[in-house]
Formats: structure tokens, sequence, C-alpha cells
């Protein structure tokens, strides 16, 4: 069903990224995410910028709908910027008014830290976009899996996931339909101040609850009567195996976190 | 008095990976007294259709008038144009919120804006068109009710607004036999003495025959057949097959009955008026059977 699909932001594709193994995309995104902080002087910064460009290419996402992923934190990343810039530290001052001191070496910061939450914000919804959340769960299950020895409930945290995100598009649906009902008796979910305006949504939100529990009591008694007891010697349908794609991934990220690392520290090598 | 759709176009999320295209030009106009029946198989465009006819969902393309007024836009004529046609959707028994069958009948007259006493006056009217007893009901929860009972609580709310025209998507979905019976039984009653339009959406051939006085089948987002149920039962079999819909039982036995010779008249609506048609061509005695009592033709 289309309600199926259309959710978080995930953006439908059959491209090498796409084909990615969901545990490959988690541990580059992290590790880039840690590699970005290593970066240091122009050089690293523009690298930086062109492989993440060149992974939306390869991704053959549109870049201005990656871009627009930004929006939500441009206050952040802008506030970021604004305070690093007037609470400049270093010698180098260019300005100064009462608390207010601009330098260089301040700007300088500003930028570096603005762009490294932006780098940061573009990997991990270059994820989003080419991963399903269903196979991002599984992913996830598969990595926190080692884990379960210290007490991670990988699978339950999983299985929370998946029910969680399966039952998302149901329930916008199901609030689509309760508001259209109760719009074509005449509800009005805009006018009045913000208690009066609550108020008025209760006529969705009863429905809403009455009918999640309703779904959450089916599911269960579905589940049990189909045996489930939990992540103990359960099978899966799609095993998740890495391919030549995946390696070859793998290979990439190592050699630019030597590469980051390499650009970082050159000047103390003894050779 | 009609609402007219004229050229309309929907589609749904334009211009992204899931556009769907549900409407490919629609031409429709409904007369109050008529009594539609809208049939078409899942994904045709049925839902989109009615919503767009009380302005729930806006053309992509093309215009949807109620009464004359376009209903797109804001401001009190089109509100009022929409408040014309009433609206039930499927399984409305899970729209129900409020504490009492009262309140939750109340709540659409109260959104008009109409006096208390009014509105009582409404709710009576509607419970007792719907077949519940004021006095025993009103008072009660309406998640106390059956689910027979919940849906002609859901269903009064929406007479209760007074609209001229009355959308039903599938009213008798999930129903035993008598509730069903019971509902429509109400329908017609009030279609009658109100004399408003009704379009019944269903996946029944036997209610679409048996109750409407029109029929529109819709494919692929178009309506590909339009007129009076019984015409199009027996003079287009193969566009009504090509679009996944099925004739009704009695239209199979009436199309064999023909191909052997045996001419009945083109008004026969369900088993009891079959029978009646046969008696009186083949001048058999009609007799006394029991438990038939509800299988008269009701429309018309």
């Amino acid at each position: 069903m289309l309600s199926d699909i259309t959710l978080g932001q995930f953006y439908p594709g059959n491209s090498l990224i796409h084909r990615l193994d969901p545990r490959t995309k988690i541990i580059w995104t992290l590790l880039f995410i840690i590699t970005v902080f290593l970066a240091e002087g122009t050089f690293s910064y523009l690298f930086l910028i062109g492989l993440v460009f060149g992974i939306i290419g390869l991704s053959h996402l549109p870049v201005g709908m990656v871009l627009r992923s930004l929006k939500p934190l441009a206050f952040i990343i802008v506030l970021t910027l604004g305070i690093h810039v007037v609470t400049g530290i270093g010698s180098d001052v260019l300005y100064k008014w009462h608390f207010i001191t601009i330098t260089r070496e301040g700007i300088e910061l500003g930028i570096k830290m603005s762009l490294r939450l932006i780098l940061l914000l573009v990997i991990s919804s270059i994820l989003t976009f080419t991963t399903s959340p269903i196979v991002l769960t599984d992913g996830l299950e598969a990595l926190l899996r080692p884990f379960k020895r210290l007490g991670v409930p990988a699978h339950e945290l999983a299985m929370m996931m998946t029910i969680a995100l399966r039952f998302i598009p149901t329930l916008l649906d199901e609030t689509d339909k309760i508001i259209k009902a109760q719009t074509a008796r005449g509800a009005d979910f805009n006018s009045g101040n913000l208690l009066q305006k609550a108020k008025n949504m209760l006529p969705v939100l009863i429905p809403l609850f009455i009918s999640a529990f309703r779904r959450a009591d089916e599911l269960a008694i579905a589940m049990e009567a189909r045996c489930y007891r939990g992540g103990e010697g359960r099978t899966r349908m799609h095993e998740l195996v890495y391919g030549r794609e995946d390696y070859g991934s793998f290979a990439a990220l190592v050699i630019l976190i030597f590469f980051m690392a390499w650009l970082r520290w050159r000047a103390y090598l003894p050779w | 008095m009609s609402i007219k759709l004229e050229q309309v176009k929907y589609t749904y999320s334009p211009k992204t990976p899931y556009e769907q295209v549900a409407l490919k030009g629609v031409s429709l106009e409904i007369e109050k007294g008529e009594f539609v029946a809208l049939i078409g198989h899942t994904g045709s465009g049925k839902s989109t259709l009615i919503q767009i006819m009380n302005g729930l969902l806006t053309p992509t393309e093309g215009v949807a008038l109620v009464n004359r007024q376009n209903l797109a836009g804001k401001g009190a004529a089109v509100k009022s144009a929409r408040s014309q046609v009433g609206m039930v959707f499927q399984y409305p028994e899970h729209q129900l919120f409020a504490e009492t069958v009262y309140e939750d009948i109340a709540f659409g007259p109260r959104n008009k804006g109409f006096d208390e006493d009014v509105v009582e006056h409404l709710v009576r009217q509607a419970m007792e068109f719907v077949d519940l007893d004021y006095d025993t009901y009103a008072h009660r929860s309406p998640f106390q009710l059956s689910g027979g009972q919940m849906r002609r609580v859901a269903i009064a709310g929406v007479a209760a607004l007074d609209p001229e025209y009355l959308i039903l998507d599938e009213p008798s979905a999930g129903l035993d036999p008598v509730s069903r019976d019971n509902i429509f039984a109400r329908l017609l009653e009030l279609y009658k003495k109100r004399g408003l339009a009704v379009i019944l959406v269903t996946h029944s051939m036997e209610e679409a025959v048996r109750y409407a006085n029109r029929l529109v089948v819709i494919n692929g987002g178009q309506i590909v057949l339009d007129g009076r149920p019984e015409d199009i039962f027996l003079h287009h079999r193969r566009e009504l097959l090509a679009s996944s819909m099925d004739e009704p039982q009695v239209y199979k036995i009436l199309a064999g009955l023909r191909s052997r010779g045996l001419q009945l008249p083109g008004s026969i609506k369900d088993g009891a008026s079959l029978l009646a048609a046969l008696e009186k061509a083949k001048g058999l005695t009609p007799r006394k059977t029991q438990g038939q009592k509800g299988e008269q033709a009701h429309a018309q």
C-alpha cells in the first residue's frame, strides 16, 4: 500500500548506496561522524564536503532534497556560528564592543563548528534517505546482537521499533480519516486559543486512542497465535549478508580514517 | 439543486516518487431525489470521488459544485455548501468519541451553531430515524452498544446535520444481515421522506440493484458506466465484468431465463420480485411462503 512506504524520509531507489547492507551504512555513518571531528584545516573540510557530495551523487538523491533536511536545524547551526563569532577567543581581535569580541580565530572556529554540524546532519540524512526504516531496524538489531550478553535486549528493542514504525502510517491514516469525518460534521480545528484548540482535538484523539488500543490488542493476539515468544531461536526471512560492495565501502572507510588522521597529525610524524 | 463535478482530476502526492493519479477527468451531476449506487473495485477512485463531493479534497483540476457553489476555498458560502453534503465514512463507529450517545449525535448540530433546544430536537429526530429509542439510549455510553447499534449512532450523527445530500461509504460492511437490512430500511425511509439525494458506495451488486435508481461504475479513475441499474445489469454485462465488477445473482438467473426464451419485465430487483414475475409469466399460483416478509422491493 502507498501509505506503507511514505514513512520517515525514505527516498526509494536502487543506487549503490541504497543497495548497501544497512549495517555497513550505520557503521559508515557513525565512523564518518567521528572522522569529521578529526578534520583540521581548510583542505580536510573541502575534502569531506566533496566526499559527501560524491556520496549524494552515488545515491541518486536530489541534492536540493538532501540539503532541505538541514532546515529544521538551521537555527542551531546559525546559533553555533553566532556564539562562536561574538565570543571570540584568541589574540587577533578584529572588533571589540562591551562583551562582544570578534576575533579571526573565533570566526574560523565558528565556521568549523557549523561545517561539522552540517556534515554530520547531511551524512545521517543520506542514511535515512537511502535506507527504509524497517531495513534500518534490521541493521540495528544485527549490530546490537553482540551486546546481548551485557543485557541489551536487541531483539525486543528492534521488534518494538519495527512495530512502532509499522503503525505510524496506519495511525496517520486513521487520524486523517477521523479528522475528515469530524470535519464533515462541522468540527473546526483551527480557531480559538490554545486551550480551545486542544479541546477541539478531543473528538479526534479519543477515537484514535481507542483504535490504537484495539489494534495493539489484536496485534498481540495475532502474534501469540503465531507462537511468538521473543527472539530466542528465531530465524529471519531476509538474512543480512555483506557483499562485495560492502567490503569495498569498509575499505574506503578505513582509507578515509587514516587519510584524515594523517592530514591532522602529519606534522608530528617523525618522517 | 445538484452536486456537479466538471472534468475533475485528482492526484495524490504530486511531484514526489509516490505520485498517484486517482481521478482522470470525471464529470458527474447528481440531482436531489436520486438514489445513486457508486461501484468500483478497490483503488478505482471511489473514495477520492466522494471526498471531493463534500469538499474534503479539492480537485487538482476541474471544479466541484454543490447547489452551484464551488467547494474550493474558504468562506461562509463554501462552508454552508459543504454542510449540505453529509458523509458517512466506512466503519463510522470508529469515529465515536463522546461520553453519551446524545453528546455524540449533538456534535454536528452544535458545530453548526444551533440553540440547545434545536439540537435536542435534531438529536431526537436522528435517533428516531435510525430506530434507537431516545429514552433508552440517549444517555448511555456509545462504547457499550453493539456494533450495529454503534453504527446507527454514527449514522444518526450525520443525519442530525439534516443534509440535502447523503454519502455513505459501505454502510453495511461487517454487519450482520438483520442490522444491515435495518440500516437500509431506515435509509430508504429517510430518502423518501426528505427527498434528499443518497450516494451509496458499495461492493454489493445486490444492494445496488435493490436500492438505487441510478448506478455509476468507476474504474481506473474514470466513469465507465452510468445509468439505471436494471439496464446496466441487463445490457452492459461485458463492460461491467471488464471493470472487475460482478452482476447480481438475480440477474444471472434472469439472463439464463432470457436465453431460454422467457422474457421477464426489466424491473427485477431481488429474489422476491423475480419470483413474483415468474409466477405472473408462468401462471403459477402464488403461495404464502414463510419468513419472506422483508424481501420486498423497496426502491422507486
